[in-house]
């Protein structure tokens, strides 16, 4: 008698216990799943589970765990770097129906809430209390707040308030071997080591969040946003590093260059001024009088560095259309190329100038152009390189001009990833920022979450498996953008 | 090869401990003070082959904070690696030496007009034991604490090995974050040997707005700053037993921005209570931190910080801390024998546990901290404990000290 392969033994015992409709098999459903937002990355799983509760997770990691079979699991895929990428013969546990808001306490400035809550709901569902949930990656319509607990997902916003991991207080998690356990406590400093701050931002290697209690802040008091023209980046950047230092922390400042203006403007007429080579938006937020001095003090500073254009949005519409240019870029860029790969490294900000020159040299030289749009307060880069996959050889030359941005940033102290994650696409990029040591070290976490490797394997870390791999192309707009669900950054 | 040879092999400086070097009452049978990471490298590869139980020393100020020490065989003392390696004021970040006290670190911070964002709760801490212990003090409402301002570590493992994770940029995603695994680890997990952090302008203008209420008018004065929208730097109580309760509410920012906020938080709380501004804030932990007071640290969820310290004052402790962000220190009665100290944590925790917090011995005359469980019940200590295993497989990083018997 032939033994049943591990994959057909897990979707009879899934089968035996949740709903038919929960489980599947059926090779064009399946192929639904086969890719994140990395939409070059694309494998079928070999089977789905559409989990509904803290038991169906459990049920599907115990069933993976016997026949030692890999599962990935999947909040919105949303992901911009492969991690919600399937494996050919493992289970992908989609989250995204288990997505109920089960607590919200104002006095206590939490809500618990299921993995698959879309990000933006919690606050959507907090604010009329007064309070919001900070993390607001530009996907935040669609993605979910076990994807963002995965990634340490971040947003405009992180720079005065920090990333997920600031905001999470406790997750409840099925680990790799399909035990349930508490990581943190409602209340911080947790005793023990902080498992929950390892856990956040390991990308689904040590196992799936059924649970997650976050921070709600107080909706600030007053908020004020401008756009800043300038000359050039140069004339934008020394702006933003007079306000930095003159201690002022604003919630947001993020630039754009000329090419990321001209795309934004070609796709939604945000109308920024003219000639601008470079554009600040600038948002301050907090108590109405620390707003009024820091707003006064901004503007100087921008016109100081040469701002000959600067736009105080009025009231709610006037922001909204300022951050509308902004928030579209990305999916603009789509307007001005056919083909482009989103890039996501991070430098010590005061490294910008020498950093966007020596860009435009390696883009230059490789025959492609770069659009830039960046969290400029905390140095988190998002070059967009913009070539035509149908002009030969142009395909390679942004896959090498993205690789060596990635390397210009770890010149110069920086990252290989800033909030998009290591997932598929950059574990070959690991080893650049990281020694041996240090990656077997990690290992050692690893080890201690997930004994048999069956959690995400392949991500984060470097396998021959993905030794040659190529970077991410994106064909044009996100299919989420599309449908007019999510904007880019 | 003996210990103190192979240690002198190395060039390390070493020595025979002494009653000075106790820990915990234990003295150690040797001293190294190693002078950089290659140093701390070659010194546990060296404890490593010797099988020496070892303990990590930054200053010396919470060395009993946990479990009783155990017999050492090797105090690994830092205070040779007290060097500032780079300050980027325009990157708002530092790197150090672990064994730098933060004092030192915060005077050099001062001329650019930086500061790390923590207070430093006990006298002489070094970023090492900053790191190891998280303590925090009022401005965690604010800027967190070493927790949320570690970005970047170098450590050295068991075994010598040196790892890093993080870097020197504020955002990065790239890696599991051991930052967050050694923080809080209380040395028992890898010596910590260079920290970068990131760094806050300091402010030009600070006030405290201060209260004093009536035990029972504690929750809803809390309700009424916890929902302002003033985004105060610290808000902190002082409750002695059977006394009226301190409320002081620090307000940071600007010159022109400060007068005004402080004018509202006052009139914010004048209606309803005493103003107070003469109090003696800054702050410290309402314990001596000389080994000669037990001090318990109390967490629980925000709506239940009054809950938590009036059970904590009816058992005579002397509660102060962080009442907008529900972490608190209390004091027990010096008198306070082992049976006095283990009632109260059974009754405090369990109404800890009942508000999603839990309260830990933090410092407790040596017999007092062997008479009771000093840790609690800790949620997850299977992976802590597989943790330890992965990281010091031959226990040798202070055993015993931490939770679940890590
Ligand atoms: C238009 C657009 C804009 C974006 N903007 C930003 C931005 O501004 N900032 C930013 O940080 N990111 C951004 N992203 C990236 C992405 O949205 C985030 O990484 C997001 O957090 C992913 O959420 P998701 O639910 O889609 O997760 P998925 O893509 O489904 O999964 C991401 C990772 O999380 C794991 N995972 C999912 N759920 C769980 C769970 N419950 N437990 C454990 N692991 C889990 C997966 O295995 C995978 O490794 C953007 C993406 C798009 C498409």
């Amino acid at each position: 008698m032939t033994q049943a392969a591990p994959i057909t033994a897990v979707a009879a015992r899934l089968r035996s216990a949740l709903p038919a409709d929960a489980v599947i098999d059926d090779p064009t459903r399946l192929a639904t799943y086969d890719c994140d937002g990395l939409l070059h990355y694309r494998v079928s799983p070999a089977l789905v589970v559409l989990a509904g509760s803290a038991d169906d997770v459990q049920l599907a990691v115990r069933a993976c765990v016997e026949q030692d079979v890999p599962f990935v699991a999947r909040g919105s895929g949303t992901g911009l770097s492969g991690g919600a990428l399937p494996h050919a013969d493992g289970v992908l546990i989609v989250m995204s129906g288990f997505r109920e808001i089960r607590e919200v306490s104002p006095r206590d400035q939490r809500a618990v809430v299921d993995p698959g809550v879309i990000n933006l709901a919690v606050s959507g569902r907090t604010r009329p209390d007064g309070y919001y949930f900070a993390p607001d990656p530009s996907s935040q319509q669609i993605c979910t707040i076990g994807g963002n607990v995965a990634e340490n997902s971040g947003g405009a916003h992180c720079l005065k308030y920090g990333f997920t991991a600031t905001h999470v207080l406790a997750a409840d998690v099925v680990t790799p071997d399909g035990e349930r356990t508490t990581l943190g406590t409602t209340a911080p400093d947790a005793p023990g080591y902080d498992v929950l701050g390892a856990f956040v931002g390991s990308e689904g290697t040590l196992g799936i969040a059924t649970e997650v209690t976050v921070r709600l802040l107080r909706n600030p008091q007053s908020v004020q946003t401008f756009l800043a023209g300038f000359a050039d980046c140069n004339a934008a950047g020394a702006a933003v590093s007079a306000i930095i230092g003159a201690g002022i922390v604003p919630a947001a400042i993020e630039m754009m260059d000329a090419l990321a203006i001209e795309a934004a403007e070609a796709a939604v007429s945000c109308n920024y001024p003219p000639g601008a080579g470079g554009v600040l938006v600038v948002e301050l937020d907090g108590p109405e009088h620390e707003v009024e001095a820091e707003l006064a003090a901004a503007e100087h500073h921008c016109q100081e560095a040469g701002a000959f254009e600067i736009r105080v949005a009025a009231d709610d519409a006037e922001r909204q259309a300022i951050w509308r240019g902004r928030k579209s870029a990305f999916a603009a860029v789509g307007r001005i190329s056919p083909d482009y790969i989103v890039q996501d490294g991070v430098i010590p900000r005061t490294a910008l100038p020498e950093v966007l020159r020596q860009m435009d040299e390696l883009a230059a030289e490789r025959g492609v152009r770069v659009a830039n749009v960046f969290h400029a307060g905390d140095g988190n880069l998002h070059p967009l390189v913009l070539f035509d996959e149908k002009v030969p050889g142009q395909g390679d030359a942004a896959e090498d001009a993205s690789g060596a941005i990635l390397d210009l940033c770890l010149a110069h102290g920086g990252s290989i990833t800033g909030e998009h994650g290591v997932g598929s696409d950059k574990a070959k990029h690991m080893p650049k920022m990281f020694t041996d040591d240090d990656l077997d070290t990690m290992q050692l976490v690893r080890c201690a979450f997930d004994p048999q490797g069956i959690s995400n394997p392949g991500k984060v870390f470097p396998t021959p498996r993905l030794c040659g791999e190529v970077p991410g192309k994106r064909k044009a707009a996100h299919p989420a953008q599309q449908a007019g669900l999510g904007e880019v950054f | 090869m003996d210990l103190l040879e192979d240690l002198r092999s190395h060039d390390i400086d070493v020595r025979a401990g002494t009653s000075d070097d106790a820990v915990d009452g234990r003295v150690p049978r040797l001293v190294a003070r190693p002078a950089s990471t290659e140093q701390v490298a070659a010194t546990m590869r060296a404890a490593h082959a010797a099988g020496a139980v070892t303990v990590v020393r930054g200053n010396g100020t919470k060395l009993r904070w946990g479990a009783p020490a155990p017999e050492l065989d090797l105090l690994l003392d830092l205070g040779g690696m007290q060097q500032l390696l780079e300050h980027q004021p325009g990157d708002l970040i530092v790197r150090a030496e672990a064994g730098m006290p933060l004092a030192d670190l915060q005077e050099h911070l001062r001329s650019s007009g930086q500061r790390l964002g923590v207070d430093e709760p006990v006298a002489g801490t070094t970023l090492g034991g900053l790191i190891a212990s998280n303590a925090s003090g009022p401005r965690r409402l604010h800027t967190g604490t070493a927790r949320d301002l570690l970005i970047g570590v170098t450590i050295v493992l068991a075994d010598g090995t040196i790892a890093h994770s993080g870097g020197k940029v504020v955002k990065n995603v790239a890696g599991y974050d051991l930052c967050k695994l050694m923080t809080g680890s209380f040395g028992t997990l890898a010596v910590v040997t260079e920290a970068t952090f990131r760094l806050h302008p300091t402010p030009a203008a600070s006030g405290w707005a201060t209260v004093q209420v009536a035990p029972d008018q504690l929750e809803p004065m809390l309700e009424r700053l916890c929902r302002t929208q003033l985004a105060p730097a610290a808000l902190e109580i002082d409750a002695p037993p059977g006394e009226s309760v301190t409320i002081g509410t620090l307000i940071e920012g600007t010159v022109a921005g400060v007068p005004g906020r402080l004018a509202a938080a006052r009139a914010e709380i004048a209606d309803h209570a005493e103003l107070r501004d003469d109090l003696d804030w800054p702050w410290r932990y309402p314990f001596s931190t000389d080994g000669t007071q037990s001090g318990l640290k109390i967490t629980c969820r925000l709506g239940a910080v009054a809950t938590l310290t009036a059970a904590a004052t009816n058992l005579g402790l002397h509660v102060r801390g962080s009442a907008g962000t529900g972490v608190l220190y209390a004091a027990a009665p010096s008198a306070a024998g082992p049976a006095d100290l283990a009632d109260a944590l059974t009754s405090l925790r369990a109404l800890a546990a009942d508000h999603g917090g839990s309260v830990v011995v933090l410092d407790a005359p040596r017999e007092l901290r062997g008479a009771v469980d000093v840790w609690g019940p800790v949620p997850a200590t299977a992976i802590m404990r597989r943790l330890k295993e992965q990281f010091d497989p031959a226990r040798l990083l202070a055993p015993g000290r931490f939770v679940g018997g890590i």
